[in-house]
């Protein structure tokens, strides 16, 4: 759980994903539109996926990845980053974060 | 038996066999001109098979079949009933003494063949009616064939071909082909009360409701495909639980929701600033979550089409490649529900923006586009196979 917070925290905007997770790619090419570099953690490659994985899922999300965090803050998933792009309310989040 | 038999008997009833040119030289007995009767009604029986057709529901297959009236047609051409018939001019008073009146009878006997000839006239029409819709039953059962062969779910109550498909029936599949048939039905019926109520008076109240009522409808479609996504995801992504010109426009197994916003938008002509800008913004941030979407979505293909083709081609065994492909799919669903929460989200987000009579008239321009999009389809479809 510490090594999530800690991740979470690298960067302004941390996106928890996987080599082969394609919904996780959609969501950070969704930042990447929006002028964000998202730090992204490919879980599958880390030894200790199961423990993050974990950790992720006790922090709220159905599924592990993608799991999206802005200023360290668990934001959700791909549903909760779409509602929040199309209700106007993810730009000014990012906004201390654009590139 | 099969209903392109059922035709056969009607023509047999017309006596389409005769010589259809039958001078009118004879005198036409005045009961056969009984047949005024029922070609009236096939006359409003037309108009219901011809806007059904156009409302795209080819779903319920009882609008083809011949009513019961070809009892009727049978009775008025054989039995020796005394007409009263409204519209029957006493021309058939058989009371006239034609002995006396050699005018009379001339008179008589002209109108007589007039009678005849615009009986034939209407005879003809109706047999040409009976052969497009013969044709069009006859290309639906081909049709129908064809899908049950290439592995598609044909609806209910179609006994299963026996040379059909070998694999079973997806029951989830084939009870949202029948929920399917209902949601369009009770779209096209909440459309017509959209227009009906947005060209009378109605209170803002009852109008929220409807328009309520008609978003909760579409939210509903959302949670049927899903569910169907989950017994057969590839079914909902070819969309062939649509029409075909429905099937054109097709992303990730629905309808664009930037192609949403395109229809409504121009029908919105007095915007307050604030809805302009709210509008604008939906407009572009709709945009980037499809394409980001759709890079996704590519992304997926192409790590699939990987799998598929990864390790020996051409070695005979490709058992471990299926089975990971096969865990790759799983993935699908979720673009599927992906998709579609950003169809719900955009309703949603135009709900929010537009007042309760700007949205009315936005779900009854949405729902006619789908309504115009289903019968471009069949247009389409009777257009492609008339025969030349």
């Amino acid at each position: 759980m510490d090594k999530v917070m800690r991740m979470s925290s690298e960067r302004g905007v941390v996106i928890f994903s996987k080599s082969s997770c394609c919904l996780s790619y959609a969501v950070q090419v969704l930042f990447q539109d929006l002028g964000v570099n998202p730090k992204i953690h490919e879980i599958d490659k880390d030894p200790e996926c199961r423990e993050i994985e974990k950790a992720l899922m006790r922090l709220g999300c159905s599924k592990p990845v993608p799991a999206v965090f802005i200023g360290g803050k668990l934001v959700g998933s791909t549903n909760e980053v779409m509602s929040m792009h199309l209700s106007s309310s993810l730009v000014p989040l990012v906004k201390p974060y654009l590139c | 038996m099969p209903s392109s038999q059922i035709f056969l008997s009607l023509y047999k009833v017309f006596g389409v066999e005769e010589n259809m040119n039958s001078t009118s030289t004879h005198f036409v007995p005045p009961r056969r001109v009984g047949i005024y009767e029922p070609v009236h009604q096939f006359g409003m029986w037309g108009e219901s098979f011809k806007s059904n057709i156009g409302n795209g529901n080819m779903n319920t297959p009882s609008h083809i079949i011949i009513p019961a009236n070809n009892q009727k047609l049978d009775n008025n051409l054989s039995e020796e009933t005394s007409h009263g018939t409204a519209g029957t001019p006493h021309m058939f008073d058989q009371e006239a003494s034609t002995s006396r009146n050699p005018d009379k009878i001339q008179r008589r006997l002209a109108q007589n063949r007039e009678a005849a000839r615009k009986s034939r006239l209407r005879k003809k029409a109706y047999v040409q009616q009976l052969e497009t819709s013969r044709l069009k039953l006859i290309q639906l059962e081909q049709e129908l064939d064809r899908a049950r062969q290439q592995g598609f779910y044909v609806g209910n109550g179609i006994e299963t071909n026996s040379l059909g498909f070998s694999e079973t029936m997806n029951p989830g599949i084939a009870a949202f082909e029948m929920e399917y048939g209902h949601w369009v039905e009770e779209q096209n019926r909440q459309i017509c009360e959209l227009r009906t109520v947005l060209h009378g008076h109605i209170n803002d109240v009852e109008l929220c409701l409807l328009v309520e009522t008609a978003m909760k409808h579409y939210f509903e479609l959302f949670k049927m495909k899903s569910t169907a996504a989950k017994a057969d995801v590839f079914f909902v992504m070819s969309g062939m639980w649509k029409t075909s010109a429905e099937r054109f426009f097709l992303w990730i197994g629905g309808f664009r929701p930037s192609d949403l916003l395109k229809v409504l938008l121009p029908h919105f002509d007095i915007l307050t600033d604030q809805q302009i800008l709210d509008v604008c913004n939906l407009r572009q941030s709709c945009q980037q979550a499809e394409d980001a979407l759709s890079q996704g979505m590519e992304k997926l293909q192409h790590t699939l089409a990987d799998c598929v083709a990864g390790g020996q081609l051409g070695g005979g065994s490709y058992i471990p490649q299926v089975n990971s492909a096969i865990d790759r799919l799983e993935a699908l669903v979720s673009f599927v529900n992906q998709a579609d929460h950003l169809r719900h989200e955009t309703l949603q987000q135009m709900y929010r923006i537009l007042t309760t009579r700007q949205a009315a008239r936005g779900l009854l321009a949405l729902g006619e586009y789908f309504q115009r999009l289903r019968a471009l389809s069949s247009s389409w479809a009777t257009r492609h196979r008339e025969p030349t």
